[in-house]
C-alpha cells in the first residue's frame, strides 16, 4: 500500500551517497592514511563542518518546518560540548598527574589525585575544589549520557513553559534568544564551575588514544561525524515525511487551523523542539574535540543567529537546503576569516576580507531573502524539475 | 430528539463591548441550523465559543448525551470531542496537496507518538477517496491545495470537516464569493452532511439559506431575536427592522 521511506525521500539515498564518497574521498587524500594532500587542520575542518551541517538540520527541523525561529540551538551544541568536554579535560588532566605523581617516594592517595586534578584544573580561576557539575566528570558513559539529558531537559522545561502559554513568532524567538543569553553570561562567570570565559581546553586529546597522531583521530572524528550527519539526515527525513511532517508543516502555516482539526499543538511543538535540541547537542558534543576549546563565547546569541542565517539561505524546509547552507556558508566563512581570501586593493581603500566577511554575509543574507527565498535549496528544487 | 448542545445565558464583552448578551438557545442531534443577523451580531463570537477560541464571562455551554461542559476544554480537546469548525476565509493547509490534507483530518489518534507512528491503512485510503468523490475532488487529489480555485478549497475544508466525523459541523459563511454553481453544489454537500450529524451554518445570503430548507435562528446584538422557519422569522417584524428592512 505504502510507498517505502526510501521511495518517498529520494534524496536521502542521494545524500547518503556523496556523503559515503566524500568521507572516502577525504579519508584516502587525508595526511593521517597517507593520502598527504588533505591536512589534518583541513581534516579537523571538514569533520567540524559535517558538525555544523547536523545542527543546521536539527535548525531547519524546528524553523524551516515547525516555524518556530529558535534563537537557542547553538546553546544547546554548546551545552553537548561542555558535557563532552568535562570527561575529556578530566581524564586527560588525570593521566597527566599520575603519570608526574608517579616518580614521588611515596605513592599518592586517591585524595590527593584529586586535588591535584582540581589545582590543575580550576587554578586558572583561582580554585581547586570541583564544584558540583563536576562530580560525574570522571565517567565518560555518564558524560555521554549528559550530552543528551541536559540540553533535552533544558528545551523541555523552556519549551513546556514557552509552548503552553502560546508565546509565538516574534516574541518566542526573542525568548530563545533571552535563554541563550543567560546561559552564556552564566558561564562567562568564574565561579560558574565551567572555567568562565576560559571555557574547557585541550579537548583535542583523547585519554587513552595518547599514542595515537591527531593526523588519524581527525580522520576517526570525521568518520563519527560524517555517521552522526547521514543518521541525523535519515531520521529527520523520515520525521518529516509521513503524517508528523505534514501536522508540523501544518502548525507552520496556521497553527490554529491544526488546532480545531484535534491537534494538541503544543506537544507536537514541544516534541519538534526537545529532539532538535538533541540533535544539536550530540552534535556540539562531536564538534569539541575537533575544535579544541569551548568558550562562552561560542553559546552567545550570535552563535544561533548564523544559525539561522545559513537555514535561510540555504533553503528552509528542505533538509539538503540546511547541509547546503551550513556547508557553503562556514567554510566560505573559514576561507575569508582565515587570511586566505585575497585582499582587493582599489587604490584608495584597501577590501580586507576579514573586515568585509560579515557585510558580505550580511549582504547575501539580504539579497536571498529578497530575491530567492527559498534559498540556494530552492534553485536547487527548480533545476530538479525542470 | 435530544439535545446535542446547549447554549444558556452566555455573556462575552470585549473591552465594555457586550457582543454576546444573555444568548441561550439549542440544537439538536442530526439537525440542520442557519444562523444570520446583521454583521455585529454574535454570529462568530458565538463560534468561538463553542470551539473553545473565546471564553465567555458568564454561562454555560453544555455537549452531547453526557452532558459535559465545553468551557473547561481546550480547542483540541472540544474538536476531539465532535465539534467540527469551518472557518469563514478558506484555511486549507496550501503548501501540502488535497489527500495530505484529508489524511491529516481523519479520525485518528491524534498523540505526536501515534502520528509518528501512523502507517496509511486500506480503510484510510478508500475513506479519503469516499470523501473527495463526495466533496467533487477525485481528480485533484495530488494537486497542491494552494493551487486549488475558491470554491474548491471551500469544499475541501468541507471535506476535512466531514473527515474529522464531528457530530455537530459549525460553518462560517460557506458560500461567500462563490458562483451560482458552486453555490449549488456546497447546498448539496452540506445537505449529504446533514443527513449524519448536525450542522449549523452562519450565512448572510438569503437565497443560499433558502436553500438550506431548514429551521433559523436571527441574532441580533449578541442574543436570540428569533427562531423558526424561514418565511416565519422573514415575516417576523423585530427582524425586518433590524435586519432585512435595511
Amino acid at each position: 500500500m505504502e510507498r517505502s521511506f526510501f521511495a518517498r525521500s529520494p534524496s536521502v539515498l542521494i545524500f547518503i551517497s556523496m556523503l559515503a564518497l566524500f568521507t572516502l574521498l577525504v579519508t584516502v587524500l587525508s595526511e593521517g592514511m597517507g593520502g598527504e594532500v588533505i591536512s589534518t587542520s583541513m581534516v579537523k575542518t571538514l569533520g567540524k563542518t559535517l558538525c555544523l551541517c547536523l545542527v543546521a538540520i536539527a535548525m531547519d527541523l524546528v524553523w524551516g518546518y515547525c516555524g518556530i525561529l529558535s534563537l537557542g540551538h547553538f546553546a544547546f551544541f554548546g551545552l553537548g560540548g561542555y558535557m563532552i568536554g568535562m570527561w575529556l579535560m578530566y581524564a586527560r588532566t588525570e593521566i597527566i598527574v599520575a603519570a608526574s605523581l608517579a616518580n614521588t617516594e611515596l605513592p599518592p592517595t586517591p585524595q590527593e589525585i584529586k586535588d591535584a586534578i582540581g589545582t590543575q584544573i580550576f587554578g586558572v580561576v583561582g580554585g581547586s575544589d570541583f564544584p558540583m557539575i563536576w562530580a560525574f566528570a570522571d565517567s565518560l558513559a555518564l558524560q555521554l549520557l549528559f550530552v543528551v539529558a541536559v540540553p533535552g531537559l533544558l528545551a523541555l522545561i523552556f519549551g513546556w513553559l514557552a509552548f503552553r502559554s502560546r508565546v509565538t513568532g516574534v516574541y518566542l524567538s526573542i525568548l530563545t534568544q533571552a535563554m541563550t543569553l543567560a546561559l552564556a553570561l552564566h558561564l562567562f562567570q568564574n565561579d560558574s564551575g565551567l572555567r568562565g570565559n576560559n571555557g574547557l581546553s585541550g579537548l583535542q586529546n583523547i585519554p587513552g588514544a595518547q599514542d595515537i597522531p591527531q593526523s588519524v583521530l581527525s580522520v576517526w572524528f570525521l568518520w563519527a561525524s560524517a555517521f552522526a550527519l547521514g543518521l541525523g539526515y535519515i531520521l529527520s527525513a523520515w520525521v518529516v515525511s509521513g503524517k508528523f511532517g505534514s501536522v508540523v508543516r501544518g502548525i507552520r502555516d496556521d497553527e490554529a487551523r491544526v488546532r480545531f482539526l484535534g491537534y494538541h499543538v503544543e506537544s507536537y511543538k514541544l516534541v519538534v523542539f526537545t529532539l532538535t535540541a538533541v540533535i544539536a547537542a550530540i552534535a556540539g558534543a562531536l564538534y569539541y574535540p575537533q575544535a579544541g576549546i569551548i568558550n562562552p563565547a561560542e553559546i552567545a546569541p550570535i552563535a544561533s543567529i548564523y544559525l539561522a542565517v545559513w537555514v535561510a539561505i540555504g533553503g528552509r524546509g528542505r533538509i539538503y537546503g540546511a547541509v547546503i547552507g551550513a556547508a557553503f556558508v562556514s567554510l566560505l566563512s573559514t576561507w575569508f576569516t582565515g587570511g586566505q581570501a585575497p585582499n582587493i586593493d582599489l587604490g584608495f581603500y584597501e577590501v580586507r576580507w576579514t573586515d568585509w566577511w560579515l557585510v558580505l554575509l550580511g549582504l547575501s543574507f539580504v539579497v536571498v531573502t529578497l530575491l530567492a527565498p527559498k534559498g540556494i535549496g530552492g534553485m536547487f528544487d527548480r533545476l530538479v524539475r525542470k | 430528539m435530544s439535545s446535542l448542545l446547549e447554549v444558556s445565558g452566555v455573556f462575552v464583552s470585549f473591552d465594555g463591548f457586550k457582543a454576546i448578551n444573555n444568548l441561550s438557545f439549542s440544537i439538536d442531534t442530526g439537525e440542520m441550523r442557519a444562523i444570520i443577523g446583521p454583521n455585529g451580531a454574535g454570529k462568530t463570537t458565538f463560534m468561538d465559543i463553542v470551539t473553545g477560541k473565546t471564553r465567555p464571562d458568564e454561562g454555560k455551554v453544555v455537549w452531547g448525551s453526557d452532558n459535559v461542559s465545553l468551557l473547561k476544554m481546550s480547542e483540541s480537546q472540544i474538536a476531539r470531542a465532535g465539534v467540527g469548525r469551518k472557518f469563514q476565509r478558506p484555511t486549507v493547509f496550501e503548501d501540502q496537496s488535497v489527500r495530505e490534507n484529508l489524511a491529516m483530518a481523519l479520525r485518528n489518534k491524534r498523540s505526536p507518538f501515534s502520528v509518528l507512528m501512523y502507517r496509511k491503512t486500506h480503510q484510510d485510503a478508500a475513506r479519503i477517496d469516499d470523501l473527495a468523490e463526495e466533496i467533487g475532488l477525485t481528480a485533484d487529489l495530488k494537486r497542491r491545495s494552494g493551487d486549488l480555485s475558491h470554491g474548491q478549497k471551500q469544499w475541501l475544508e468541507i471535506g476535512m470537516l466531514l473527515a474529522q466525523d464531528p457530530q455537530l459541523l459549525l460553518i462560517d459563511e460557506p458560500a461567500a464569493g462563490m458562483t451560482v454553481a458552486e453555490r449549488d453544489h456546497t447546498t448539496e454537500i452540506l445537505k449529504q452532511a446533514a443527513k449524519t450529524r448536525a450542522v449549523v451554518v452562519v450565512e448572510h445570503d438569503m437565497d443560499f439559506v433558502r436553500k438550506l430548507d431548514c429551521k433559523v435562528t436571527v441574532l441580533h446584538e449578541g442574543s436570540v431575536l428569533a427562531e423558526g422557519s424561514l418565511d416565519h422569522v422573514t415575516q417576523n417584524q423585530d427582524v425586518i427592522d433590524v435586519y432585512l428592512g435595511r
